[in-house]
């Protein structure tokens, strides 16, 4: 009787466990109905990881129409990712991404009254990765798998105080495959030694991602950060202007806009790794622009901006104009701003 | 039978019993129920498109190997891109095998229908179109098969693109036939490719009609081995509307065939007139490049036996007017630059133009007309050329055509 007790006792102040993540429904060949199944988080509406899931941030991400994405890393039990020095880190079948869009009411409390729009997750199964997304209801309570896409009517308050409107392009399973491509396979794009290799807030503390994913016997192999590539944040406005810029245009462009991306037929290679300033846009002409050249004779007119069909087409919001040509509707001003003063700064021809 | 052939056949079953067909129809919500089709649709399926006007917000996007998305005949399934909000073209295939065929495509925002890294890619009985004319604002592509092999364009028709109609790009082993342009800025292109087979097309009121380009600094290069016989080039005198920037926006309205560095291209048995600038127009790449693996000159080309009607009376040309003056009042159904000199070399080059008399502008560097220093010709060369062999597709393919 006292033992029984105490075990209500013990289950009473611990609470009963979470069930651990659904391994096996991440890897099964039909995706799960709903995002609550896999168990990746504790709650109903996604805001509480389980156990096993580390959270991380990029260096220089992707712009999304100002949604604020919060990341997450799942391996499975006792698995752990081996570092690659270039490219993606190798991470074991299994391996879960986890990424939410989400918007605060006003973005400058990014923390405050954050509405979820989707989940996206990026399995790696056997066969190799797969792409989901799981859109949440406005309940906040449930998230559904969506694979032919939907538009998502978004309201917030812009940095300036602007009430901003927007059309939310949540994309099909197809589109995820466009930027996630490499030869053709899906790949994650973020998960790169050098854009990992910078500090994260846990709630332990600040560590560098590369330490702390080492220490936790998530990452194999990894040298000290000092020594690993690092890519800069696009808006520490300590580093140099061109590291900030092309780390911009890397996580920007560069996914589709390298050898084996989407957009290899162009030539125009925006990605870190591209050494020729002719294929990087610079004096080049445009191929398959078509009204996306907006009159413009070169991507990148060296020390003139205005006169760049980059810039056109980061400023444009007309489809078959603007670029990138999925995930965003908006232009992103403080982008833009970097790009162009940029431009500016490589000597006119 | 021999077992080889048995296995073949049960295969051939199979995949026929297999085969489903999934059928969508015209309404609302176009969008999710196309997509979620073409999401679901599992090798040797049928995407089958209903009669009606189908209206999409967003591009289409189509990934698995061997499948068909048909409608129910071209003006009877109109696909509408008029309210499009999102992606580059209106539908983009990136699997093998693909046929897409009985529709018609309207008002990209881009491109009309894409296809990147695709082998066996078919496009028949297409209509894909801009509704509000020639503008500089229309896609630039209609029907755009890019780094993609064995390639068919068959019986599709393509107006109001604001760069090529139709336009095969660094790929491999194409035929585009009975198909139509018109009021394109150019009604096909062929562009850093090889093995391609244009014939019994009609190419017509577009600015340039049939271009067999190469161009430096892309993944392939060293288009090579094409065929353009008997084609309709005829009245091609819409008024050059590219953007700016785009290379088509050089092409000189009323130019019939235009041949832009390249080797080995063969042009015979066309009907060709009604172009003011040229019936046929050969010339070098003439902007800067520093690709040290580029070749400018057009080489080996053949142009033979085609039918000349008037052309080249008001060349489209920086001194266009005073060339025609020179040449008593018109050019000569083909024209060429006669560069043989670039950066990277001299060279002898080697060309059969049958068809005379030929204006030979004997320009010392690409694009130099002020250089020019003409002379008329009854021919060009000697014949001996061999003709590239012809464009063979897999059987099953090549039985698509209606």
């Amino acid at each position: 009787m006292r033992r029984l007790v105490a075990l209500v006792a013990a289950v009473l102040i611990l609470g009963v466990a979470p069930a651990p993540v659904a391994l096996d429904l991440l890897l099964a060949e039909t995706p799960a109905p709903t995002l609550s199944d896999y168990h990746l988080f504790t709650d109903a509406s996604g805001r509480v990881p389980n156990a096993g899931l580390t959270p991380y941030g990029l260096n220089t991400p992707l712009f999304s129409d100002y949604s604020e994405k919060s990341r997450l890393l799942y391996l499975p039990p006792g698995a752990r990712a081996t570092y690659r020095e270039i490219g993606v880190l190798d991470f074991p079948v299994g391996t879960t991404l986890v990424k939410t869009f989400a918007y605060p009411a006003d973005l400058r409390r990014p923390s405050l009254g954050l509405r979820s729009i989707e989940t996206r997750l990026l399995i790696h199964k056997s066969q190799g990765w797969v792409a989901l997304t799981y859109v949440w209801n406005t309940g906040q309570t449930q998230a559904v798998l969506k694979r032919a896409g939907a538009r998502l009517p978004v309201s917030f308050v812009d940095l300036k105080g602007a009430r901003q409107n927007l059309d939310y392009a949540v994309p099909n399973q197809n589109q995820c495959k466009e930027c996630h491509s490499l030869s053709g396979s899906l790949s994650p794009i973020g998960p790169k030694a050098r854009n990992l290799n910078g500090e994260f807030t846990y709630t332990s503390g600040r560590e560098n991602q590369l330490t702390h994913w080492s220490r936790l016997g998530n990452l194999v192999g990894a040298p000290d950060p000092k020594v690993a590539p690092r890519t800069a944040a696009w808006t520490d406005e300590r580093a140099p202007l061109e590291d900030r810029a092309r780390a911009y245009l890397d996580g920007n462009c560069g996914h589709c806009h390298n050898a084996a991306g989407m957009a290899s037929n162009s030539g125009l290679f925006l990605n870190l790794e591209e050494a020729d300033p002719a294929a990087r846009g610079i004096g080049r002409r445009p191929v398959a622009a078509g009204r996306g050249s907006g009159n413009l004779d070169f991507d990148i007119s060296p020390g003139h901006p205005e006169a760049s069909i980059l810039v056109y087409r980061m400023k444009s919001r007309e489809p078959g104009v603007m670029m990138p040509e999925l995930s965003r509707s908006m232009v992103h001003t403080e982008g833009v701003a970097l790009i162009e003063a940029y431009l500016k700064s490589l000597p006119a021809r | 039978m021999n077992s080889y052939a048995v296995t073949l056949v049960a295969v051939l079953l199979a995949t026929a019993a297999n085969a489903k067909t999934l059928k969508v129809a015209a309404g609302p919500n176009a969008q999710e129920r196309v997509q979620t089709a073409l999401l679901d649709a599992k090798p040797g399926d049928v995407v089958a498109l209903g009669m009606g006007r189908f209206s999409f917000t967003d591009g289409l996007s189509l990934d698995v190997d061997n499948v068909t998305v048909t409608g129910a005949g071209e003006h009877k399934t109109i696909l509408s891109f008029a309210k499009q909000k999102g992606a580059g073209e209106g539908l983009l295939v990136t699997s093998d095998g693909v046929t897409v065929r009985d529709l018609t495509m309207q008002d990209t925002k881009g491109d009309g229908i894409k296809s990147k890294a695709a082998d066996r890619i078919s496009f028949v009985s297409l209509t894909v179109e801009w509704t509000g004319g020639p503008k500089e604002t229309n896609g630039a592509y209609g029907v755009y098969p890019v780094a993609s092999s064995n390639v068919l364009i068959d019986h599709v028709t393509v107006r109001g693109a604001s760069d090529a109609g139709i336009y095969v790009g660094q790929s491999k082993n194409i035929i585009v036939r009975n198909s139509r342009a018109e009021f394109n800025v150019a009604g096909i292109e062929i562009e850093n490719s090889s093995n391609a087979d244009v014939f019994g097309n009609i190419a017509t009121h577009n600015a340039g009609g049939i271009l067999v380009f190469d161009l430096p600094g892309l993944p392939v290069m060293g288009g090579h081995s094409t065929r353009i016989f008997r084609n309709m080039v005829v009245d091609n005198d819409t008024p050059n509307f590219a953007p700016k920037g785009n290379i088509v926006a050089g092409v000189p309205t009323g130019s019939g065939v235009m041949l832009m560095a390249n080797r080995n291209v063969h042009v015979f048995e066309n009907t060709i007139s009604g172009n003011q600038t040229a019936g046929v127009m050969i010339i070098a790449y003439s902007r800067d490049f520093d690709d040290k693996t580029y070749n400018p000159l057009p080489r080996d080309f053949v142009v033979r036996d085609n039918r000349f009607g008037r052309n080249g009376w008001a060349p489209a040309l920086p001194g266009g007017k005073d060339l025609a003056a020179a040449m008593g009042g018109s050019m000569p159904p083909i024209m060429w630059d006669g560069v043989d000199t670039y950066p990277g070399g001299h060279e002898t080059l080697r060309m059969w133009f049958k068809d005379g008399p030929v204006a030979n502008l004997r320009m010392t560097k690409g694009g130099a007309v002020e250089t020019a220093n003409p002379v008329v010709t009854p021919s060009v060369g000697a014949p001996g050329l061999a003709e590239p062999s012809p464009v063979v597709l897999p059987v099953e393919q090549d039985k698509l055509a209606s």
